[in-house]
């Protein structure tokens, strides 16, 4: 039937002229979706990054253009006590205030992973700290710690906790624990918020599953949403980390680095040395020497990430 | 194991009335379903007995104990979820001794009671996959071995089968069966399926807008349904209706509308004498209706046109208008009839259900 059906009726093929259609090759495809990239982070980092390269293996200043000098900056820089200073600021910042920033990040997702009246709002608000600029808010800390006028002096004076006025600011220890509650302050709200997206990812079947199990609470913690929010934590710990070692804008407005450099992390220091006493060279090799030990940091978390993500 | 009373028990979410009223006597091994559409407060109701919910109003025991105050914990029970709820960072192993450890069962016993559990739901190979890696009737299997390895007094499923295929849902509905009649351990299951229902309990509880509306063994509510919800719902193709009005006949009663007219079976004429000049819902089976030979009496027929004939081997179903009311009959598969013929149907008096038209409970003889 059906051959005799298919002789009878005559073939028609239509084959359409060939166009010029350069974006069917996936090669050709593939180049123009990547060119805006590629420009975008040339331009803006590969670019900048190799001119630091460069910058800091000179000996250029301010209006003198400088002399290749190998690596003398950083055997100046090996040997300079402001910066074993800054090295130590900067780790001893970094890990203080994220261990603070998880600790109460991860309360606080907690606790707005709950039902309650007036949840969305809540969850807003938490946001505020990090979205007001951060220089803006940084003045009103500052002022906060200022030895005369700070509230916080006031609060502890008017209970009795002190007797004279504290100045925050111009101790060294101290103004190192002020920079660390305001990237604390800063910093909360993005863990919070980062890690209730992750618990909202956590289906509560398994919390009750787990309940049902005869888990108590904290081991319902512990064996069912700290795992599970593992690779969320980590994420947001890697973000963080790079953010707060990089730090810059909280330092220079609080104490510009001071007490006696007590304060300085790269940032702030690179800034001091290459704009600020105009060696370009030398705050290009501070600001270069961040990135072996940011690079290890990172390399040491993706991998972490990565054995998480696979389990 | 262990008996279950649910004891008038209400549950309220602010202003939405969930459940009202529900009391339940769970027999030790009874295998108990709760049916109904969605909204009709059967997972609710589990819930609360789970602990997973707090019971507004009202008792619910396990054994003699009132569990109303108990965390989920200290019930002794388990629960299998719609979407399994295995954790998805441990392997099935893990999955299945999570419970066991939270116990602080020793490692020998663990081990023994995970096997046996594996050896029984066939997921033996799997033991050391992670949840992911399985089919979905394989993870059901491990949600019933995390629920089996405990041993608790009570098991609750909450629509287990749901996410599963048409046919493997057969397959585990048929196994969830065997398991009960191996392990005998009291069961409450909650489905809208009301094949599941019928199928899997040895008694069925139907509920509708947070109210029972009948428990009994499936074949009593298949064949003496309470009230016109429970006969739509049970069964299918569900139950034809149509409204009629009941009048005398002499000395006996006619149940008419404009397409039918029909005699009150004598059995019924008693009970329904009361109904005489006031409305009343006429329903019948699809499989108590017949093509009329001619040998039945007139009141016991009436005229039909065919919309639509499915033929499914073993039956035909004929979708068929009947004045306002769409009717289905399933007849020989023998029988030829086209689309748009006008054909009588003949239907089996003493499978004649009626319902009063106000309350919709059912007109027993």
């Amino acid at each position: 039937m059906a051959v005799a059906a298919s002789t009878a009726t005559p073939e028609r093929v239509i084959v359409p002229k060939p166009k010029w259609r350069p974006l069917e090759s996936e090669r050709n495809l593939a180049w123009l979706l990547l060119l805006p990239t590629m420009v975008l982070l040339g331009l803006f980092i590969a670019y900048p990054f190799m001119r630091g390269l460069m910058l800091s293996v000179t000996d250029s200043r301010v209006g003198v253009p400088g002399e290749f000098v190998g690596l003398d900056n950083f055997r100046k820089l090996a040997v300079d006590p402001i910066f074993h200073a800054v090295v130590w600021n900067t780790c001893l910042y970094t890990l203080v205030t994220t261990i603070f920033k998880l600790a109460l990040g991860l309360w606080l997702a907690l606790l707005l992973n709950r039902t309650f009246k007036f949840k969305a709002f809540t969850r807003a608000f938490i946001l505020l700290p990090f979205i007001i600029p951060t220089v803006l808010s940084t003045f009103a800390w500052k002022w906060m710690f200022d030895p005369t006028f700070s509230v916080l002096n006031w609060m502890l004076y008017q209970t009795g906790m002190i007797r004279v006025a504290i100045n925050w600011l111009g101790d060294g220890d101290l103004a190192m624990l002020s920079i660390i509650i305001v990237n604390i302050w800063r910093g909360v709200p993005f863990f919070a918020i980062s890690l209730l997206a992750g618990l909202q990812t956590i289906s509560p079947d398994l919390n009750e599953a787990a309940a049902i199990d005869g888990a108590r609470p904290w081991q319902r913690f512990w064996h069912i949403t700290w795992p599970l929010l593992l690779p969320v934590t980590m994420v947001v710990v890697l973000f963080s980390v790079i953010q707060t070692f990089a730090d810059f804008q909280i330092v220079y407005v609080m104490t510009g680095g001071g007490p006696a450099n007590a304060t300085h992390l790269f940032a702030t220091y690179a800034y001091q040395l290459g704009v600020g006493t105009g060696l370009l060279s030398q705050g290009a090799a501070v600001s270069l020497a961040m990135f072996p030990i940011l690079l290890l940091i990172v390399i040491a978390q993706l991998l972490y990430i990565r054995r998480v993500e696979v389990r | 194991m262990a008996t279950v009373s649910i004891r008038e028990v209400h549950k309220h979410y602010d202003d939405f009335h969930a459940v009202k009223g529900v009391s339940l006597e769970i027999k030790d091994h009874e295998f108990v379903v709760l049916v109904g559409p969605s909204g009709c407060g059967k997972t609710t109701t589990l819930r609360m007995v789970a602990g997973l919910e707090t019971i507004t109003e009202g008792r619910v025991l396990i054994g003699d104990t009132v569990v109303n105050e108990l965390p989920p914990m200290d019930r002794d029970i388990a629960m299998v979820f719609q979407n399994y709820a295995l954790y998805p960072h441990m392997s099935v192993y893990d999955n299945m001794a999570f419970g066991l450890k939270m116990r602080k069962f020793d490692k020998a016993e663990i081990k023994r009671r995970v096997d046996n559990a594996a050896d029984i739901l066939g997921i033996k190979d799997h033991l050391h996959r992670k949840p992911r890696q399985l089919s979905g009737g394989q993870r059901q299997r491990v949600a019933l071995g995390r629920a089996i390895v405990r041993n608790p007094q009570v098991f609750l499923f909450d629509e287990p089968l749901s996410n599963l295929d048409a046919k493997l849902r057969v397959q585990m509905r048929v196994e969830l069966k065997k398991l009960h009649q191996r392990l005998g351990t009291t069961a409450i299951y909650v489905t809208h399926d009301q094949v599941e229902a019928m199928t899997l309990g040895d008694r069925v509880v139907v509920m509708k807008d947070g109210l029972i509306q009948q428990v009994g063994e499936p074949l009593d509510l298949y064949n003496t349904p309470a009230n016109k919800y429970v006969a739509g719902f049970i069964g299918s193709p569900a139950m034809n209706f149509a409204d009629v009005i009941i009048a005398q006949n002499g000395s006996g009663l006619v149940a008419a509308n404009n397409a039918i007219k029909i005699g009150v079976p004598e059995h019924l004429t008693a009970p329904l004498g009361a109904h005489v000049g006031m409305p009343a819902t006429f329903g019948i089976r699809p499989e108590d209706l017949r093509i009329a030979d001619g040998s039945e009496p007139s009141t016991q027929t009436f005229e039909a046109v065919v919309e639509v004939a499915e033929q499914l081997g073993s039956e035909i179903l004929l979708d068929v208008s009947c004045g306002p009311n769409s009717m289905v009959a399933s007849v020989d598969p023998t029988v030829r009839v086209k689309p748009g013929e006008k054909i009588r149907l003949a239907f089996n008096p003493k499978r004649a259900h009626f319902f009063d038209g106000t309350t919709e409970a059912a007109v027993r003889g």
